[in-house]
């Protein structure tokens, strides 16, 4: 198939961008969109022109590393898919592409289509773990842990830390993800200890690194390629009043 | 917020209830009665006037913070469940502010159309005519119609804003979450039907003073 893109390109940080119009020639249905990006890359170095940047890890959807705005939408338009599971056949002969960069004041662009996500890492950092004595393995099931907790926690830690939640928000917001690092976390006994202070220094840091606040659209969910729900920000609401309750110990 | 929000969810609940009065002819025998009661009403005023002002505050400060985090530049953007009413929430809470002032000046301090205020006129038991005032007023078009509009900012307001208090305040999950959206939605239009209710029956000229 044939294809019309228009790409974000910019060549650095402080550069002003714009979109710039590409063809994508002889692309195939079973190609993912990654792979649609490499043939067109492959012409761009022939004719001279420099190649699109874009991030991309595993190209197998659990890294999340892939990072475009595709039509509008984080991820493009098949749900629960990464951009690298994305494949052409969701696309029609002659379509036009935008394909555009997260946006969002935490997430500068560094080059085209990469962004600095380094603010979810400082989230982690700021609370998304929990302190643990070293030495030897506790032995399995030592811990009881009730099934839906540990079903819950499991569908909390399915977030792939992608930023796709951040990009699709209206308000810049990094509630989703952090929201699923809080419930993973504290649905464990081992996440308990901390819970408290772990809410408290979580949030804190989403309004450091610039991130903005959530007013429950729920477009985060919508875009979700791991479909981590609401929820879970729910969940943080209550661990987060919880925690003032107790006059932040 | 969501709770300033909430507090305020059940002053309008209860507002349009004595409101409804009028169609049953109690309206003077309600206000009079809340009249008897200085404590109740001064009570109410306050924590209103609390509830608002913090509401407007951090209102304010959050719509600011969320446009700075923001800044909204992409070409093409999609939004799969946002909704009208989410995204213009500043903008039916600042018309519900505006409309608060228009509405107190008219009705509670009778500053606008003094001549149809209840405390000119009185009914035959001598109680303030609060029934013949909201009569008199609402048969003019232009009066109608603002109360009509500021009620459809409330309904975009609260039709977000029921169930988004609910989110806040972590009372919800997968099961909960599709219904208080659901119902959110139909308190916010009964509330609006409730209100613009008296307007229009009296505009309509079903009710004649
Ligand atoms: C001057 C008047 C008002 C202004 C400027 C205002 C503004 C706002 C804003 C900006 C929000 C948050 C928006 C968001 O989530 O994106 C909000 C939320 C809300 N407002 Fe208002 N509002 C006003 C009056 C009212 C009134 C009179 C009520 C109730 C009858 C109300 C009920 C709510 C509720 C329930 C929420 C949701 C709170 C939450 O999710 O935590 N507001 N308002
Ligand atoms: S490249 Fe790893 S998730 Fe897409």
């Amino acid at each position: 198939m044939d294809l019309t893109l228009y790409v974000w390109r910019q060549k650095g940080p402080e550069q002003p961008g714009r979109l710039e119009q590409y063809r994508a020639g002889n692309i195939s249905a079973e190609m993912s969109f990654l792979e649609m990006l490499d043939v067109v890359n492959d012409d761009l170095i022939r004719k001279g022109v420099e190649p699109i940047a874009f991030d991309h890890d595993c190209r197998e959807g659990i890294c999340g590393t892939c990072s475009q705005v595709i039509n509008g939408v984080p991820h493009g338009p098949e749900e629960r898919t990464t951009v690298c599971q994305l494949h052409m056949r969701h696309f029609r002969d002659g379509d036009s592409i935008y394909i555009e960069p997260w946006r969002a004041r935490a997430f500068p662009i560094i080059k085209d289509l990469i962004v600095d996500r380094s603010a979810l890492d400082h989230l982690i950092q700021a609370g998304g773990y929990v302190s643990v004595h070293t030495g030897g393995v506790p032995d399995a099931n030592a811990i009881l842990i009730s099934k839906p907790d540990a079903d819950m926690s499991m569908d909390a830690a399915e977030c792939i830390g992608c930023g796709a939640c951040v990009a699709a928000c209206p308000n810049g917001s990094a509630m989703l993800f952090t929201a699923a690092k809080v419930t993973q976390l504290a649905m464990l006994p081992q996440g308990r200890p901390e819970a408290k202070k772990r809410v408290c220094m979580m949030t804190e840091e989403m309004m450091k690194e610039g991130f903005g606040n959530c007013s429950n659209h729920y477009e985060c969910q919508a875009a979700c390629p791991k479909g981590i729900k609401v929820s879970f920000i729910a969940k943080l609401n209550r661990e987060f009043i919880k925690a003032f309750d107790s006059h932040g110990e | 917020m969501a709770v300033t929000g909430q507090v305020m969810i059940l002053f309008v609940l209860i507002h349009v209830l004595g409101n409804s009065t009028l169609f049953v002819g109690g309206l003077n025998a309600y206000a009079e009665k809340l009249r008897s009661i200085p404590p109740l009403v001064w009570a109410t005023r306050i924590v209103m006037l609390a509830m608002l002002i913090v509401h407007v505050y951090l209102s304010i400060r959050l719509t600011l913070e969320n446009n700075r985090a923001n800044p909204e530049l992409y070409a093409v953007k999609k939004h799969l469940k946002a909704t009208f009413a989410s995204k213009n929430m500043i903008w039916t809470g600042l018309v519900i502010g505006a409309f608060l002032v228009y509405h107190l000046l008219h009705f509670t301090i009778h500053v606008i159309n003094p001549e149809m205020s209840a405390s000119m006129n009185v009914d035959a038991l001598g109680r303030p005519d609060v029934s013949a005032m909201v009569i008199a007023n609402f048969q003019t078009f232009s009066i109608s119609l603002i109360y009509i509009a500021a009620m459809i900012a409330l309904l975009l307001h609260l039709a977000h804003g029921i169930q988004s208090s609910f989110q806040t305040l972590g009372l919800n999950n997968d099961r909960m979450l599709p219904l208080i959206i659901k119902a959110g939605s139909i308190v916010a239009v009964i509330l609006f039907m409730g209100y613009i209710s008296i307007p229009a029956i009296i505009f309509l000229e079903l009710i004649k003073g």
